[in-house]
């Protein structure tokens, strides 16, 4: 198969550049070895858009990050997603502390963070009572931001396969090499693509990638972090996102609301050999929650809805790789893009979308259509607009997710969207069906029935994340004909 | 667009065991007035995937199945003219008995009760409740939704299967599994005993060859897309796995038994008070909530082990609806009621004062207590006691109050349980 640009990497940075080439005249497609965009650290992350105060001056980290985090209002407003800027503090309860704090608080006023400024225990605990009271002093960033990171990809991946972008997923790369007529072929798990200009956005994978392309080799510190999920609860035990002072592992564990009004817990920082290893571990969890009594003495396992964890692509230098590969032609690259990566990534794709665009000599489309903004989501509806809705579409009536209150419409909708869902879990983070404190005890039989339903494949056919990720072993007619596998 | 406000006297939120009962309650009291909803197709509830035996025996004299069962009370509702509208789901309850639902057929509807009935049942405790370490694959169930793509949906969801938990649900789907040509490998739980019904146990695990671990727990899930195996370990007093003791499974299921949880956000959003030990509300005798004209019965309000309990209770809360209905009940001074040593979750929480009707105080024993003694003190004297051979946390105790001695109580009514031997 050819297409003119080939895209490998379907997380948020490969999604948001995408989005900024189908500005152009210029075919491209997109490909990913998950069975859904989002599937690699896109989905499994804090969700913080970071105000900017933790990269040292002069990094791609901090320029981007604040440009990225500038820009998150608006593209969450174009888009559809949600997005909320309850602020951050960063707490430190040692003389130590103040001084990284201090620091931090002058990194940011050089990095352009507005409003960054230290506070002390009184003010501290005035704004977040749940504090340990310990706490000494504290850096407060206004402009801290949250978004729901799984949610922005997909809306990112929706507009540009709005603009004629190609997704497909399952697609893992082996192979990459650069032909005799300049020509770049990928080999993946359906066959060989083609392509006049390949990117590599492959998150955790971008090493391997790049190390396929390039001689100069790189190397991904596979670092995975686990967290804890907390139901929502009302009022929030805290407002803002709070962090402890950051190690040379990163930016340690934090409590925080997320943008659905869960507490979020975590993450753990541990260099693993394998990078698509996201399991937890007792001792990571115990750590977690350990360090959570830190900042918040009444942390609990209790009130948990589930674990998970995520691995951020350390990259061994440290900061992010942005630009042509060396040494090559018609390829380009975002190695390392792991925490401020999120809050980067639409400066990332902006900068990354010029260069090529300018060194591919692509022209702008005539016919870009605007994103189509999700509609506002049941749960979010008062009764008039509940109401109007069920007039206009009957389904809006049938309520599938319990907990979450999501409704039939919603999750065919979403399974319909320009990158539909296919799985349990690509319904789940598109439309928070089996989200919540049942955890899809009650939704998930029905959930599958529609995926099954819309697709047109059987029941047994449908998977929670692709693969042999399959709900159901059989019908009960089938395993009676097998006969016992007993011993 | 909006519907108008509709008016009844009494609404009950939930068409299984417990709404049907006290529906029926209500309307044989002469509520005519009288509205049930219930957000599956069918009236029923959780009995409806419950095919198997055993429910009954206290209320009919006969062993009938969970759609048996459910169907005797569909057919008397429906004898009595009961009106039960389904597909429609609750999306709120205020404590000014406003309640909105929605549904396809009839949109957004604002229902104004004069008495309003919780019976939303319970859901079961999620994976992530446990705190279970591992991956996220395919292959793990909570009992219930694995019970329910078996008997409702016909497709089975594995064939090797490991059970954590050895709640009644667990132990029916190891039964039911192995039926239906799985291998359940174990059944795996944290305490030292079950938290089961002894009969579920015996028929469901012993006839079977089922082997129970006791004071074991699921320490590690592995499998990248579907389940290929779990670690089980042996626990200590502390409840905290014991190294080297660890036991591997090859299995592609593990279904998970392990508590159920009474389903009250619709009863919080009322502003109705919860107890932390049963996870339902506090209520009096006559099984009204903290807001005056909410009543809560069956698993919502504290989760049963026998439909029939659910029943009886639920007819309690039902005449009782219908007495505030037409304005039969004051408000009125209470009694609390306390749990003293081995006694957990004591329900109800508070006596009117001065009723003459019997009471049953119904708790879950905190530990297994042998030849022991169930005591009911008012103050420092005793007014009430049973001894059983055992008292167990996998079973409901029920200790009945006298008339004559519920219209004389006058200070604080104790439970506990007394050691034997």
């Amino acid at each position: 198969m050819y297409s003119e640009i080939l895209l490998i990497g379907a997380g948020v940075t490969g999604c948001a550049l995408a989005r900024v080439l189908s500005r152009y005249d210029v075919q491209v497609t997109v490909i990913d070895r998950g069975a859904d965009v989002a599937e690699g650290a896109s989905k499994a992350n804090s969700g913080i858009v970071h105000a900017g105060f933790d990269a040292h001056p002069g990094t791609m980290k901090a320029k981007l990050n604040v440009e990225g985090a500038t820009m998150y209002p608006a593209l969450c407003q174009e888009l559809g997603v949600p997005y909320g800027q309850p602020g951050a503090l960063v707490i430190g309860f040692t003389e130590d502390d103040r001084k990284t704090i201090e620091n931090l608080v002058q990194q940011g006023i050089d990095n352009g963070v507005p409003g960054v400024r230290l506070i002390e225990r009184d003010e501290i605990l005035a704004m977040e009572p749940n504090t340990n009271p310990e706490v000494l002093c504290a850096l407060y960033a206004p402009t801290s931001g949250l978004t729901s990171p799984y949610e922005l990809t997909f809306a990112l991946a929706d507009h540009a396969a709005l603009n004629g972008v190609t997704f497909r997923m399952n697609e893992e790369v082996t192979k990459v090499w650069q032909g005799e007529d300049g020509l770049w072929h990928v080999q993946a798990t359906s066959g060989e693509f083609t392509c006049k200009v390949v990117i590599n956005c492959a998150g955790v994978g971008s090493a391997t990638i790049h190390n396929m392309m390039s001689d100069d080799k790189r190397e991904i510190i596979n670092r995975r972090g686990q967290y804890y999920l907390m139901d929502r609860v009302t009022p929030l035990p805290f407002t803002m996102t709070m962090f402890q002072c950051p190690t040379k592992m990163g930016k340690g564990v934090l409590v925080s609301p997320t943008v659905h009004g869960n507490i979020l817990l975590g993450p753990s920082a541990e260099d693993i050999p394998d990078g698509l290893d996201v399991s937890t571990t007792a001792d990571g969890l115990q750590f977690v929650l350990e360090k959570s009594k830190l900042t918040w003495p009444a942390a609990s396992p209790r009130g948990t809805i589930t674990n998970f964890s995520g691995i951020r692509a350390h990259e061994a230098k440290g900061d992010f790789i942005i630009g042509a590969v060396s040494g090559r032609t018609n390829a380009y690259e975002t190695v390392g893009i792991e925490s401020p990566g999120l809050s980067s990534a639409p400066a990332i794709a902006e900068m990354l979308g010029k260069q090529i665009a300018e060194e591919q000599g692509l022209a702008k489309k005539t016919d870009y259509k605007p994103a189509k903004p999700l509609p506002k989501p049941f749960h979010a509806m008062n009764n008039e607009e509940r109401a109007a809705a069920v007039a206009a579409d009957p389904l809006y009536g049938k309520l599938v997710c319990r907990c979450e209150v999501v409704t039939e419409a919603e999750i065919r909708a979403a399974i319909r969207r320009p990158v539909g869902a296919t799985t349990i879990d690509g319904v789940k983070r598109r439309t928070r069906a089996g989200m919540g404190r049942c955890q899809g005890g009650f939704c998930s039989p029905r959930v599958a029935e529609i995926i099954a339903e819309e697709l047109g494949i059987p029941m047994t056919e449908v998977t929670k994340c692709g693969g042999a990720s399959r709900l159901l072993t059989g019908t009960i007619q089938d395993a009676m004909k097998e006969g016992c596998c007993h011993e | 667009m909006s519907n108008p406000i509709m008016n009844v006297d009494v609404l009950v939120v939930g068409a299984g065991p417990a709404g049907l009962a006290a529906a029926i309650a209500a309307k044989e009291d002469g509520i005519d007035n009288l509205m049930v909803i219930e957000r599956e197709h069918n009236p029923g509830g959780i009995l409806r995937q419950c095919i198997h035996n055993g429910f009954g025996l206290h209320r009919f004299k006969e062993e009938l199945t969970g759609p048996e069962y459910a169907q005797r009370d569909i057919d008397k509702a429906r004898e009595l003219g009961i009106y039960i509208q389904c597909d429609t789901t609750v999306l709120s309850v205020d404590a000014d008995h406003t309640v909105t639902c929605v549904s396809s057929e009839h949109g957004l509807q604002v229902i104004k009760a004069k008495a309003i009935i919780l019976a939303m049942g319970c859901r079961e405790r999620p994976r992530g409740a446990l705190a279970t370490p591992g991956t996220r694959c395919a292959g793990i169930y909570s009992a219930g939704t694995a019970q329910k793509f078996v008997n409702l949906e016909g497709y089975m969801p594995g064939k090797r299967v490991v059970i954590l938990g050895s709640g009644d649900i667990g132990l029916i789907m190891a039964r039911r599994m192995t039926l239906q040509g799985a291998k359940v490998l174990a059944c795996v739980e944290l305490m030292p005993y079950s938290s089961g019904l002894n009969r579920n146990i015996v028929q469901c695990l012993n006839d079977y060859d089922i082997p129970l671990y006791l004071s074991h727990t699921v320490i590690d899930i592995q499998g990248k897309e579907r389940l290929s195996g779990v670690t089980v370990a042996k626990v200590d007093e502390n409840r905290q796995p014991i190294p080297g003791t660890e036991i591997h499974f090859d299995c592609d299921t593990l279904l998970l038994s392990v508590g159920l949880i009474p389903e009250n956000e619709l009863s919080q959003g009322a502003g109705v008070k919860l107890s932390p030990l049963t996870s339902g509300a506090e209520v009096d005798d006559v099984l009204q909530t903290s807001v005056p004209g909410i009543f809560a019965c069956g698993n919502v309000l504290h989760v049963h082990d026998l439909v029939d309990h659910v029943s009886n209770e639920s007819f309690k809360a039902g005449h009782a609806a219908a007495a505030y209905a037409r304005g039969q009940i004051d408000e009125s001074e209470t009694i609390a009621v306390k749990d003293g040593n081995g006694v957990r979750g004591t329900v109800p929480q508070r006596i009117r004062k001065g009723v003459k009707e019997s009471v049953d105080l119904m708790f879950r024993p905190s530990g297994v207590f042998r030849k022991a003694t169930c005591i009911v003190k008012c103050g420092d004297k005793e007014i009430a006691r049973k001894k059983a051979p055992i008292f167990t946390p996998g079973e409901m105790a029920v200790v009945t109050l006298k008339p004559e001695i519920v219209a004389e109580l006058n200070s604080t009514v104790t439970v506990e349980i007394e050691r034997g031997e």
